[in-house]
């Protein structure tokens, strides 16, 4: 059972920065997917809406990092605080990232649907669903220190990375066959590799909760 | 690395007290080990019994072997005044010969062991308070009386008393605890120096103090070795729950 600190000061300081961390994945959670709903549904006012509220993200990423680098000046953290510490350091970096990703997409939706569709969005919405799922599990096993949730995250990268893979020889194909669809297909092939992108900060997120529990790092070590 | 300094089974008895129960621990030479716990938790008894601090304590009792370069301090025979010439101990509070010069507080031990001559003498003060980079700030006034000091400089200067009959290791209890941050920062500094030539084993309350001076931190609760490792470890991933518990200052 995880004991409290003498200074219950220091506890509420630490519950803020986890507070806050969650506040930041819980608003890119519904950027993506409000992002993926602008393309499929064609909503372009949800698209710019989307890319506004990146704003909000950055916002909590500047008062994470302040927080922690308070917390580092006046409490000297050790073992698990300051593994906590910096942890919240590196996955602000990541949700802040991936807010960016959801920004791009709404971009390329907005473009996207100022022109005749290219074709029914299947896979797309299926490795979206994956990685906003990826994101939801991070930040469960950091809130929960569940390090095998963590685990399964990092696996579930690969079935992204799949799709992905598979998106490209498809847009290749169509490209090949009618070089009209080129422009599309090349936005709609940076909107693949962004959710790919998101799915791989929610495997760096799922790896530095393996560390912050375990205390063992295991980053490049999973295929 | 090498050891300097070895307990093994350590056991000390304060008449029906148990205070340091069966500790076995290897101190590396020319590193600095912290001795880290909480209050009660038998830091200080080990460490004085590594110089025979204890042999006057009535109803003190010490058993086990502690191994200076693989002699047992406490075995028949060995004196142990010529272990104290060896193990050199700083303590909490400065405190240097009140009625002595700077100049005499420093070799002071040496004059207990006799006579010697006044420019070997000379050498041995400038050479001592050198290395604790006190000397530019005394060598113009040697002669003083030693309590003219600041605290941070009789602290320094107790060192140099210290490290002037030429010991292979060096005990500090709370060497900082009573100085203001710029001298312990001073202190600190001077500790990294030493360790170069000596073995050091520091018990400190301040475990910022031992994250920042010690290559070998050791946590001791109730009389037990709990944990001991390399520092970082220690004050990042330690093994022990407890050693956890005691370092993020959830310690119950």
């Amino acid at each position: 059972m995880e004991r409290e600190h003498f200074s219950r000061q220091y506890d509420a300081e630490l519950n803020i920065i986890r507070e806050k961390l969650l506040e930041m994945g819980g608003k890119v959670e519904v950027m993506l997917v409000n992002a993926m709903k602008a393309l499929v549904e064609r909503d372009t006012a949800l698209a710019e809406r989307t890319i506004a509220f990146d704003h909000e993200v950055n916002t909590l990423e500047m008062e994470i990092d302040d927080k922690c680098l308070e917390v580092l000046a006046r409490r000297q953290p050790a073992g698990r605080d300051l593994r906590f510490i910096t942890l919240a350091f590196k996955i602000v970096t990541d949700l802040e990232r991936i807010g960016d990703q959801c920004a791009n997409i709404a971009k390329r939706a907005r473009e996207l649907n100022a022109e005749p569709p290219l074709k029914p969005y299947i896979d797309l919405p299926r490795m979206a669903h994956c990685a906003i799922g990826m994101v939801k599990e991070a930040l469960d096993s950091f809130v929960r220190g569940d390090d095998e949730l963590a685990v399964k995250v990092c696996k579930d990268d690969e079935f992204v990375d799949q799709l992905n893979e598979q998106i490209q020889r498809e847009l290749l194909t169509f490209m090949i066959e009618d070089p009209s669809t080129i422009s599309r297909a090349i936005k709609v092939n940076h909107i693949s590799k962004c959710i790919e992108r998101i799915a791989d900060h929610a495997t760096n997120v799922a790896e530095m909760v393996i560390f912050m529990v375990k205390g063992k790092d295991i980053r490049h070590t999973i295929a | 690395m090498n050891s300097k300094v070895k307990l093994d089974d350590l056991n000390v008895h304060f008449g029906g007290t148990h205070a340091v129960k069966g500790v076995t621990i290897d101190f590396p030479a020319n590193s600095v080990t912290a001795i880290i716990g909480p209050s009660g938790c038998g830091k200080s008894t080990v460490l004085r019994a590594i110089n025979r601090m204890h042999d006057m304590t009535p109803g003190a009792r010490v058993s086990g072997r502690i191994l200076l370069d693989e002699t047992d301090i406490y075995g028949r025979g060995v004196d142990p005044v010529a272990i104290r010439r060896r193990i050199g101990m700083v303590f909490q509070k400065p405190n240097p010969f009140p009625a002595m010069s700077i100049h005499d507080n420093v070799i002071a031990g040496y004059k207990l062991n006799g006579r010697m001559r006044r420019d070997e003498a000379d050498e041995i003060v400038e050479t001592s308070l050198q290395r604790v980079a006190l000397w530019d700030e005394v060598k113009d006034r040697l002669k003083s009386n030693a309590m003219e000091l600041s605290g941070g400089q009789q602290q320094r200067l107790c060192i140099a008393r210290t490290i002037a009959v030429r010991p292979d290791v060096i005990l500090m209890d709370e060497p900082a605890s009573a100085l203001d941050p710029i001298s312990t920062l001073k202190i600190e500094e001077l500790i990294e120096e030493l360790k170069e030539r000596y073995t050091i084993i520091i018990v400190t309350h301040n475990m910022q103090q031992a994250a920042r001076v010690s290559d070998v931190t050791a946590f001791f609760y109730l009389g037990e070795l709990i944990e001991c490792d390399v520092t970082k470890k220690i004050f990042t991933t330690p093994d022990r729950k407890q050693t956890e518990d005691y370092i993020t200052g959830r310690f119950g």
